[in-house]
């Protein structure tokens, strides 16, 4: 829908005598609903392939025996369709009629009662009394068919909404139709249930009741609730959602349809992960010294700390780690506080398990779209399916639907690689070797192997760019082998990146210049030291330290004061004793949280944060999009947002930022930092989509919302890919320039440039691995852990007990059973693991899932070498 | 319209020849020793495709499978230059009181195997397979028998004949789903699937089994194959009246002295196909009424105007609207309770239903539920319009023939071509039928298998 | 039972036929339920396996297609047609017979079918897949009966050769 590439051929249809313009073979129904005429459906869905099952959408063409369903007619040109005659709607009446004479019409006791479509389309088009006087087909009632959704399936219309979706969007086809007739029903195979991390889809798909969310079911009638457009945060996809409440409780997320994010979809643990908000484990109160106290007292409290450090030992004793949970502007507000009052650079909203910054904000950015027409998409990334559920959608949909090769240089087998078409076999920490042999080839060299030339020949005959998904290949190595491939790939041309790093607004972050070397808008400290200097009053004099490098300053004593936001090292730094050393030694901990965790237990000061739609913003997702969250329910108890912490410490610490509302951030952010020059409030607001930054460089791509924000969503429309602006209206990039309400420079004397990554990479050597030890695999999982799964009760059952993956040639020689628990040991440590033979895994390695509690494999893990290997005893 | 040209009244043997004259036609020796393969090698050695298509153009043929599609016309409709592309045998005859294409699986497999060999050569294709019907366990281990035979023997495999063409035939069997004889659900059953129709287009011939070009054919249009090119396509076109050029293999049966399949030229009447051919009906009852093709279609009475129906493709339909479809004819005397018969055929569609159309998957068994209380004893005098009116949520325009639907394939309507005729020729019979009824009472709560 | 390892091996060179193992799926059911007697959870499960798909996937296959036991039939899968030819001609009567007399016997599966494709001499059946032309309901029986007795060879249930 975008203005630049709009197509140029068009046909004239004809519909109810409204003459319009349509591109040719899109389909009818499709065509008719954007010119604002509605043909009833069940079975059509936009993102899905049609399947013309209802029969509810039944038309008139002219020249055209009978009544064709408009959701499989193509438009050609001069067709003339009429929707609205009486034989069309007594074709579409007597659909209706069959649709209900199995249909218990239980809607007093049903969850869609109120927002169902079957519900609806009766009271619109149907028929009033039943001529059927037979028994209706009986099941039993609604049956589990995964731990969080329910079947009713005498309420089901066999659309195939649900089915297909398993199958053709998220590739676990565990559903299907069972039986035939009048007798189908949908079901899963016994003991084998739904557990997509997808499955919420299918609730919020299906047109009628059949299919319930056990986390909203019985919760809340459609009328009482109130609705806003978010983002989800859960991981940095940033998937478009409405968010709902109902007596100041969140009771449900629903997808919205955003093409360039999400098409609609969201994934499980972001579906339901709400729950974590409400949870009874909530810090609502400060604390000082592990006890209650008021905000002025912990305020003072941490200031205090922070001075003292400060004034004693100079602004680097004092280090920061977080700040990727919240908003841009509370990661704007802390990187101004951190490096502009406190005066240290020692700040990373990384936690040693994602990748070089200096990687992620200086390399050629791709889009998520991009990933639908890109000459190859090379995977050198963790598990996507596991990591960013529902970019693993896009890249699935790229590779199997549109034709995308897809090459992968993953050392384990992931959620792709059943659509990989060119597997390059890399081994655990060698992916930067093979990317460069990749490179090479691509760059005209002798490719390497048959493997390689084939990926080469593949990716040399298409157009468009080469889309590398970057990301930490494992938690068991350090991210030299991503960025050494990252260098080798990145001196392409044609090649962008998607950084496939995950944690929540983690993107975002960075661009606020939470990392050492950063200031806001992807400068460099040296580039940037002027111009903020002027505009903050001062910057820290030299290059700070990394998550890893303050953890070892800890341990070592250097590091006095430790400031926490939303950060747990013990649960996600990949080097667990590393961790607990920096902790046990550092001497004050200052933790900015909404839960207790092990990191923060003997914080000084503990001050409570407001979570995810308690608190307004925007956030940056991976591909740098901004999009604007949403506040749906009010704060708990004395929670406070991040950014509103951070500014009462700076005005404490003595320099006030005079900055009042979330919007003045965004606004002050927009005016300072290079990156978002141009990204105001009022055109965030506006745009459909948000902006993706640098600002400048997408202006083109960029769709208005028609009339400013209209955040209202019918909620009544669930079972459609939801969007909240039905009136956009695309706006030429000359328009924009035109309105000059965007004002896209920055008021700076000083050559200001965006950093870019110089692609300079030290010489690493990887160590040789033993032949009886197994070079590990480490992964993060969905159902991790981490608070949002551990504190939503819908979620916490799906965790599980992480399992050591190998080999079956392995499982023999080492004499070891699957299924059995074994010992494994690394030079750091030992943990006893369920061990499991498995397919694909090469042998001489191990795949091991990475709990974000702090136990399993994080105790093998030494960060200071290149890789794991472990090894393995049985405990029999 | 119809020739006036006499057609004799007796069976023209071209595609039954071998499995009425030779015994055990099913073995290879008996078959070979009848010329089998023989038209095979001829092609192989004159290696002239496109001669092939020519010869299959001027014979007029149509497939035997129910549509009529012209055969060389589907042919030409393969999309030049993709490959792979395969040849799908329709064997899976299961329209209600068909029976000709069992006869040739289990009787003469290499009529068979030879004529897909012939097909596969003219619409170059190296892989065929042949779907038949999963009740057919003899028929399977005929057909079997019959390509390993053809294997052993150098006529179906690599480099036949040292032809430099290669063919691989796999044998597939159903398991019991009537709406697999439907080609798109064939496809879909050969793939493994639930044999649910697809949405068309595409067309099989442009992407069918594995999304690629497929021809589809009947079990009798590929046997008919070899006896064209022997024949030659303009002879074989002499026989036959108008655009039904040829023979037919019918299969006759219900209240008929003597049932069985008759290969019959186009062109006799229905009188003389039921009165001379098969002696006119069992214990020489009177007629009530019969199906002219298959079970899918309007009936036809005891009327002059129906008994001297031509046996024509085109000029049935034009006079008469009905069409001789699968090829089978279903006879029944005065005793026949006509209502018990629609009801039955009912119950045939809506067990059959596939379930992927609302107005099937719902209406047949609604239909079939009115239809059962309609001849067992509880019909109500409301019925018959109730029947009607429901009939129309499937094909509109109900007694139209041939009909209209609101359903992607022609099952949904079927037994409504059942109550358009009950509704044409037995309005009478039926209100009588149905005057006892109380309306408003559910009568039939049954438990449906 | 998973399979044998002939039929293992049979389920195997039957996939081999296919440019995509998925098409395998019914005859591979055939063979598991040839050998176990009926279609097991345990085989679409190990069919799934074979073919590179989800078991949920099988079940929704097999059970669209009637020849597909999802229960334990007894050894005997005795199908009476009552189509428009068998109708008229006796065919209910058949299955009406067969049904009482074999009620109680867990070895006879009695189903009525749709029409066998044998209308020229109707009434028909099969008795596992094996056709039984021109019938009276006890002659019906006395067939059945037959292969009770191992007087005749019955196929497998599944219609595969003995
Ligand atoms: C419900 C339905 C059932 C059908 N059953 C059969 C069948 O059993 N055998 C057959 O050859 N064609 C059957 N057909 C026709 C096929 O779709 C297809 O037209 C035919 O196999 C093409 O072969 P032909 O051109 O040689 O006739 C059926 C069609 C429908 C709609
Ligand atoms: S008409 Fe009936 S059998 Fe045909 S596709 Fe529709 S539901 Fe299936
Ligand atoms: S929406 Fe067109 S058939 Fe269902």
């Amino acid at each position: 829908m975008t203005a630049v590439n709009e197509a140029k051929t068009t046909v004239t249809v004809t519909i109810d005598g409204k003459s319009i313009e349509a591109r040719p073979g899109e389909l009818l129904i499709k065509v008719a609903q954007d010119n604002g005429i509605y043909i009833p459906r069940f079975c059509w869905h936009e993102r899905m392939k049609p399947v013309g099952m209802c029969r509810m959408c039944l038309v008139e063409v002219d020249g055209i025996r009978g009544f064709p369903p408009a959701c499989t007619m193509p438009v050609s040109e001069a067709m003339v369709c009429h929707t609205d005659t009486d034989s069309v709607k007594a074709a579409q009446d007597g659909v209706l009629e069959l649709l209900l004479i199995n249909h218990p019409l239980d809607c007093p006791v049903c969850d869609r009662g109120g927002e169902c479509p079957l519900q609806d389309t009766t009271l619109a088009f149907g028929p009033v009394e039943s001529r059927f006087v037979e028994e209706k087909r009986h099941f039993e009632k609604p049956i589990a068919i995964s731990d969080l959704v329910l079947l009713d399936r005498e309420r089901c219309i066999q659309c195939a909404r649900c089915t297909r979706f398993a199958d053709e969007i998220a590739g676990d086809p565990l559903i299907s139709f069972v039986d035939r007739g009048d007798h189908t029903q949908v079901l899963n195979f016994p003991d084998d249930p739904f557990s997509s991390y997808f499955s919420g889809n299918v609730v919020q798909i299906c047109p009628v009741g059949a299919l319930t969310a056990k986390p909203y079911r019985f919760k809340a009638r459609p009328w009482d609730l109130a609705t806003v457009e978010t983002s989800c945060t859960t991981c940095a996809v940033h998937c478009r959602g409405a968010v709902q409440s109902s007596s100041n409780q969140i009771v449900r997320l629903l997808g919205v349809d955003s093409e360039p994010v999400n098409q609609g979809w969201l994934c499980d643990k972001g579906r339901f992960g709400y729950e974590h908000v409400h949870s009874a484990a909530r810090v609502l109160t400060p604390r000082v010294g592990g006890r209650e106290a008021s905000w002025p007292q912990a305020l003072d409290a941490a200031v205090a700390e922070l001075k003292s450090a400060k004034n004693l030992h100079g602004g680097g004793a004092i280090a920061m780690i977080g700040g990727a949970s919240g908003t841009n502007e509370s990661a704007y507000a802390w990187a101004r506080l951190t490096k502009g009052v406190i005066g240290t650079d020692n700040v990373d909203a990384q936690l040693g398990d994602g990748i070089a910054a200096e990687v992620v904000l200086g390399s050629d950015r791709a889009q998520i779209s991009d990933l639908d027409n890109a000459a190859a998409i090379v995977l050198c990334a963790g598990d996507l399916k596991e990591e960013l559920p529902v970019l693993f959608l896009r890249v699935k949909r790229a590779a199997l639907e549109l034709g995308v090769p897809l090459v992968d240089l993953s050392a384990a087998p992931h959620g792709l690689s059943k659509y990989v078409t060119h597997a390059l076999g890399a081994a655990p920490g060698e992916q930067g070797l093979v990317a460069e042999q990749l490179a090479s080839a691509i760059g005209g060299a002798t490719p390497a192997n048959e493997t390689i030339a084939a990926a080469t020949r593949s990716i040399g005959s298409r157009e468009g760019n080469i889309v590398v998904i970057l990301g930490r290949t494992s938690l068991a190595e350090r991210d030299d082998t991503v960025v050494s491939a990252a260098a080798a790939l990145g001196a392409l041309p044609r090649v962008r990146f998607l950084s496939a790093l995950r944690r929540s607004n983690v993107h975002g972050a960075l661009e606020a210049g939470l990392a050492p070397g950063f200031l806001p808008g992807r400068v460099s400290l040296d580039s940037g030291r002027v111009h903020f200097t002027s505009n903050w009053g001062s910057v820290p004099a030299e290059r700070g330290l990394g998550t890893e490098g303050i953890l070892r300053a800890c341990a070592e004593g250097k590091i006095h004061v430790l400031v926490l936001v939303g950060a747990d090292p013990l649960a996600d730094f990949p080097d667990r004793s590393l961790a607990k050393q920096a902790l046990d030694t550092v001497g004050v901990v200052i933790a900015i949280d909404a839960f207790e965790t092990p990191s923060n237990r003997r914080a000084k000061v503990f001050m409570p944060c407001t979570l995810w739609a308690e608190q307004g913003g925007t956030v940056t997702n991976l591909e740098g999009r901004v999009q604007r969250v949403s506040r749906k329910v009010s704060a708990s108890g004395l929670a406070l947002d991040d950014w509103r912490i951070a500014s009462e410490l700076a005005q404490r610490m003595g320099s006030d930022f005079d900055l009042e509302t979330v919007d003045e951030i965004t606004e002050e952010f927009s005016r300072v930092a290079p990156a978002w020059a141009g990204a105001s409030t009022a055109t965030i607001r506006n745009a459909r989509d948000g902006v993706v930054l640098p600002f400048a460089d997408h202006l083109g791509e960029v769709v208005f919302r028609r009339g400013g924000s209209s955040l209202d969503i019918e909620y009544s429309l669930s079972w459609e890919p939801i969007r909240a602006d039905g009136d956009d209206v695309a706006v030429e990039a000359s328009d924009v320039d035109e309105t000059a309400e965007i004002d896209r420079t920055i008021a700076t004397e000083d050559a200001l440039t965006l950093f870019v990554w110089d692609r300079v990479v030290a010489p690493r050597s990887i160590p040789q691995r033993d032949a009886y030890a197994l070079r590990v695999n480490v992964g993060r999982k969905l159902y991790d852990g981490g608070r949002i799964v551990a504190e939503s009760p819908s979620l916490v059952g799906l965790k599980k007990a992480p399992t050591m993956l190998v080999s079956s040639a392995d499982a023999a020689r080492l004499g070891v059973l699957s299924g059995e628990s074994v010992k494994a040991t690394s030079s750091r440590g030992s943990i006893t693991v369920e061990l499991k033979a498995a397919r694909g895994i090469a042998p001489g390695t191990a795949s091991l899932g990475f709990s974000a509690d702090g136990t399993g494999a994080s105790e093998l893990i030494d960060a200071s070498v290149s890789v794991t290997d472990i090894r393995v005893e049985t405990l029999r | 319209m119809t020739d006036t040209k006499k057609i004799e009244v007796r069976e023209t043997r071209i595609v039954t020849r071998r499995l009425h004259d030779v015994v055990d036609a099913w073995k290879y020796e008996n078959a070979r020793a009848d010329g089998a393969y023989q038209i095979w090698a001829d092609v192989l050695r004159k290696g002239d495709a496109a001669d092939l298509l020519a010869q299959v153009k001027a014979s007029g043929l149509r497939g035997r499978g129910g549509a009529n599609f012209p055969t060389a016309i589907k042919w030409e409709s393969l999309p030049a230059d993709v490959f792979p592309r395969y040849l799908v045998i329709n064997g899976d005859e299961g329209e209600p009181s068909t029976f000709k294409d069992r006869e040739i699986i289990e009787k003469d497999p290499h009529a068979l195997v030879e004529g897909v060999c012939i097909e596969a050569f003219a619409c170059g294709i190296n892989k065929a397979f042949i779907y038949l019907r999963g009740e057919f366990a003899l028929g399977y281990d005929r057909v079997v028998n019959a390509v390993k035979e053809a294997s052993a023997n150098g006529w179906v495999g690599e480099n036949i004949q040292g032809s430099g063409f290669s063919l691989d035939i796999v044998v597939h069997r159903g398991a019991g789903a009537y709406i697999c004889g439907e080609e798109s659900a064939l496809i879909e059953s050969l793939e493994g699937k639930r044999g649910m129709p697809r949405i068309k287009p595409p067309l099989p011939i442009h992407s069918g089994v594995y999304a690629k070009p497929t021809v589809v054919n009947n079990v009798e249009t590929a046997s008919t194959l070899t006896h064209i090119i022997k024949m030659g396509g303009a002879e074989y076109a002499k026989l036959g009246v108008g655009r039904s050029t040829g023979t037919r293999v019918a299969a006759i049966s219900g209240h008929i002295k003597n049932p069985g399949i008759y290969e019959i030229e186009f062109g006799m009447t229905f009188r003389e196909i039921i009165f001379e051919l098969c002696g006119g009906l069992r214990d020489d009852k009177e007629l009530k009424f019969f199906l002219p093709g298959g079970a899918s279609f309007q009936w036809l009475v005891n009327c002059d105007e129906h008994l001297d129906q031509v046996y024509d493709i085109d000029d049935i339909t034009a006079k008469l609207g009905t069409t001789l479809g699968s090829g089978a004819i279903m006879v029944y005397d005065q005793s026949t309770d006509p209502v018990l018969v629609a009801w039955r055929l009912a119950k045939f569609y809506a067990h059959e239903s596939c379930g992927k159309c609302t107005p099937c998957r719902e209406g047949t068994g609604w239909i079939e539920k009115i239809l059962y209380r309609m001849s067992h004893g509880q019909g109500r005098p409301t019925d018959m319009e109730l029947l009607l009116s429901m009939s129309a949520n499937v094909s509109p325009d109900v007694l139209r023939a041939p009909f209209t639907q609101t359903t992607i394939c022609p099952l949904g309507p079927s037994p409504v071509s059942a109550v358009a005729s009950l509704e044409k020729y037995f309005r009478a019979e039926v209100d009588a039928a149905c005057s006892g009824g109380r309306p408003g009472i559910a009568v039939n709560v049954r438990v449906n298998s | 039972m998973s399979f044998t390892p002939e039929n293992l091996a049979r389920a195997q060179s039957v996939i081999a036929q296919y440019p995509d193992a998925h098409s395998a799926i019914l005859p591979l059911a055939h063979i598991a339920q040839d050998q176990d007697g009926w279609l097991t959870t345990e085989a679409m499960a190990e069919i799934a396996d074979l073919v590179g798909t989800t078991p949920a996937d099988v079940q929704g296959v097999c059970s669209f297609y009637t020849m597909y036991k999802r229960r334990p039939c007894g050894k005997l899968v005795v199908s009476v047609c009552t189509n428009v030819t068998c109708l008229v001609v006796g065919g209910p009567e058949i299955l009406e017979h067969l049904n009482d007399r074999y009620a109680a016997d867990d070895d006879v599966f009695v189903e009525e079918v749709e029409c066998l494709a044998a209308c020229g001499n109707a009434p028909a059946m099969q008795v596992n897949y094996e056709y039984h032309e021109h019938l009276v309901p006890e002659m019906a029986a006395a067939i059945v009966d037959d292969y009770k007795s191992g007087v005749l060879q019955p196929r497998g249930v599944s219609g595969g050769l003995k």
